[in-house]
């Protein structure tokens, strides 16, 4: 089963050879320079993963982290830093963000976290639906 | 080579501040004293004046009164006998026992015509017939009615004196009643002499000299000062005046003399009462002299107690200063080690993106190797990209190394692992040890618990003192670290290096901030300085060991858990 892949990141050149990287890992992937346009693309299509990079220009990374925790509770998110500031990581943990990768990253290491990240949001997934299958039992009278 | 920088010259505000404080303090107290030296003499003085002349004044009274009654004796014996009774020898002789019953003294008596003819005598001496009419004394008596003579030595150099006096027998001539006394007028001024005249029992008077001389200044009863009878008194005879007097005088050896006189009337006497100066005002003085002594005491001890307060002050003054130079020194350092810190920062986190980049690209191209078959084969190739890989690794661990340091400014309490502390510390430097061949030995006991400190502020104070054995050495040699556990929950981390050592007299200094022995490399002198502090804050201390040419080493013990400080 193929994984499905956000990278948000300023840097273009960054996430487009991530992303080549990783389709050639056969992960399906999508790419996005802005958190704003990446908040679309949540929106509109079930990612696995985000791979989300903390500190851009136009939002702050724990901001984006945030507003997609809000808008999709499962979202699996990982976040890149430069930054490998010990308050951070917590501040991202503690809003829900998976794990931390420190940049640059090695690409088995962001991939073993993708694959983890996948896998429990299909735990996650599976636990809603048992949650609305029991949900619909519960409610309808058959 | 030590360089301070003094807002305030010390030595002069000392001086200037010890100077105005004993100055303000002690004026006043001499002042004082000056006053009460004057006054109190001039009181002294007017005092001892007062009592002279209430002395002479009653001795006079006395003297006088010893004269008078012996004159006013030999006038009743002229007034109750007739002149035929005096001129009776056997009657005459009957008075002058009875004369030397009462009174005492009388030695002869005797009764002159107006010729100036011993008519009668009774006495020692076998005086009848004698003419004195060419005599000084007999013309006196003559025309004053009474003569009293100054005082003579008699045949026995017993002094006497002698007193006549005139009267009329009833055929209208003058007769002339002569006396001669044995004179115990020096028993009359000793015993004034004896009698206290000081109030306060103070023995003032023992040097005092009473004595009579007469006009000449010849002297007429013994003087402990100028010698006895008939001597003459190397002072000038007073002026004469009706009342008594007192003036001051000098004797012939200079000392200053208080003398009280007074002219006894009607006789050629003057009696003198004459006191040492020096020995009346003795109690003065000596009371001054303990007055002034316990004022020498007191200045002593205001001088010596503003000097002690003084040089207190001045020198915490001193230790103050010199504290608040090394703080804001201190803090113009962890600023600029924040802002290099910042700096640093910034940098790593810029330089860390393109780094990403690279990274990626070079993983690209490794990608697109290992699936095209024309390219899997060409080791070359390989081993190209992973060099680059390698190569973003370990710059990725530089900024990420510089982020750490950055990161440590500010204190946080961390299980510390002391080994790869030491590591950390290391890496920095390992660069610098491979390119001057420092041999660099870490022996660190495998049985040291992790502990709780400040990581950065360890990772300062060990990079501070490896940076230092560094440059210690020139090229070779060997640094030692080498860390165990204590007994009492403390870490010891020794660090030795082969250096050039540090002298004696410096090692005594180095940890004072702004002492430098590499001022013209760019040392600023508080680097062992700042370690130091950092080291007190961790609650640990460091010692150096060290000798000239063969090494030196810092001993650092830290304690296994931080306490709190108060916030």
């Amino acid at each position: 089963m193929t994984e499905k892949v956000l990278l948000v990141d300023d840097e273009q050149e960054f996430i487009d050879t991530l992303a080549e990287r990783m389709r050639n890992r056969g992960m399906e992937v999508e790419t996005s320079t802005s958190p704003k346009s990446a908040l679309k693309l949540v929106e509109d299509g079930a990612f696995d993963a985000v791979v989300l990079d903390l500190q851009m220009p136009e939002m702050d990374g724990l901001e984006a982290l945030k507003i997609l925790k809000e808008k999709r509770p499962e979202l699996q998110v990982i976040l890149l830093t430069g930054h490998a500031t010990v308050e951070k990581g917590i501040e991202a943990m503690k809003l829900g963000a998976m794990d931390l990768v420190e940049k640059p990253a090695d690409l088995s290491v962001l991939t073993e976290k993708i694959h983890k990240a996948q896998a429990k949001k299909m735990i996650l997934v599976e636990k809603k639906s048992e949650e609305k299958i029991r949900n619909i039992m519960m409610s309808k009278s058959w | 080579m030590r360089k301070r920088q003094e807002v305030f010259n010390f030595r002069r505000i000392w001086l200037l501040s010890f100077l105005l404080t004993s100055g303000f303090s002690i004026v006043p107290v001499i002042f004082f004293a000056v006053i009460d030296y004057n006054v109190t003499e001039r009181l002294t003085l007017s005092d001892t004046v007062f009592r002279t002349s209430r002395l002479t004044s009653n001795t006079w009274r006395s003297v006088a009164f010893f004269l008078n009654e012996r004159q006013s004796a030999l006038r009743f014996i002229v007034g109750e006998n007739s002149f035929e009774d005096l001129n009776e020898p056997r009657r005459l002789s009957k008075i002058l026992d009875n004369l030397r019953n009462i009174y005492g003294g009388f030695t002869d008596l005797g009764v002159i015509d107006s010729d100036g003819l011993q008519r009668v005598y009774v006495g020692p001496y076998s005086l009848i017939g004698k003419n004195y009419s060419d005599q000084q004394w007999f013309r006196n008596v003559v025309s004053r009615g009474i003569f009293i003579s100054d005082v003579f030595l008699g045949f026995r150099n017993i002094p006497h004196l002698v007193i006549a006096i005139k009267y009329k027998s009833a055929d209208g001539r003058f007769y002339v009643l002569r006396a001669t006394i044995e004179h115990n007028l020096a028993r009359i001024l000793s015993e004034v002499n004896t009698v206290p005249q000081d109030s306060a029992g103070i023995d003032s008077d023992r040097k005092t000299d009473v004595f009579l001389i007469n006009r000449e200044g010849i002297l007429q009863t013994e003087s402990s000062y100028f010698g006895n009878v008939l001597k003459k008194i190397s002072i000038p005879v007073p002026e004469l005046s009706d009342e008594t007097e007192v003036i001051e005088s000098h004797d012939s050896f200079g000392a200053d003399l208080i003398v009280g006189y007074r002219y006894i009337p009607e006789t050629p006497f003057i009696l003198m009462i004459v006191k040492d100066r020096n020995i009346l005002m003795k109690p003065w003085r000596e009371s001054r002299q303990e007055l002034i002594q316990y004022l020498a005491v007191s200045i002593t001890i205001i001088i010596l107690w503003i000097l002690g307060i003084t040089t207190y002050l001045v020198r915490r003054l001193k230790e103050t200063d010199r504290r608040r130079v090394k703080y804001l020194h201190m803090a113009e350092y962890s600023n600029k080690l924040a802002s290099i810190g910042r700096l640093a920062a910034g940098v790593a986190h810029e330089i860390n993106n393109p780094l990403a980049i690279i990274n990626e690209k070079a993983g690209l191209v490794k990608d697109i190797f290992h699936y095209k078959k024309e390219y899997q084969h060409d080791p070359r190739l390989m081993e190209t990209m992973d060099a680059i890989l390698n190569s973003v690794e370990r710059c990725s661990r530089i900024t990420r190394q510089l982020l750490n340091f950055a990161r440590h400014m500010n204190v946080s309490v961390q299980q510390i692992n002391l080994k790869s502390l030491v590591q950390e510390v290391l890496s920095f430097l390992a660069k610098e040890a491979e390119y001057r061949s420092i041999d660099v030995v870490v022996d660190i006991k495998e049985d040291i618990p992790d502990f709780e400190s400040d990581r950065g502020k360890l990772q300062q104070i060990l990079l501070n003192i490896i940076n230092n054995a560094f440059a210690a050495m020139t090229t070779g040699g060997s640094v030692t670290i080498r860390a165990r556990a204590m007994a009492d929950a403390r870490v010891q981390i020794e660090i030795s290096d082969t250096g050039c050592g540090i002298s004696r007299e410096n090692l005594k200094f180095i940890f004072e901030p702004f002492f430098s022995t590499k001022t013209e490399v760019g040392g600023t002198g508080l680097g062992l300085s700042i370690t130091y502090s950092l080291a007190k804050e961790l609650g640990g201390r460091i010692e150096v060991e060290s000798k000239v040419g063969e090494g030196t080493t810092f001993i650092i013990n830290l304690p296994m858990k931080l306490e709190k400080k108060e916030q």
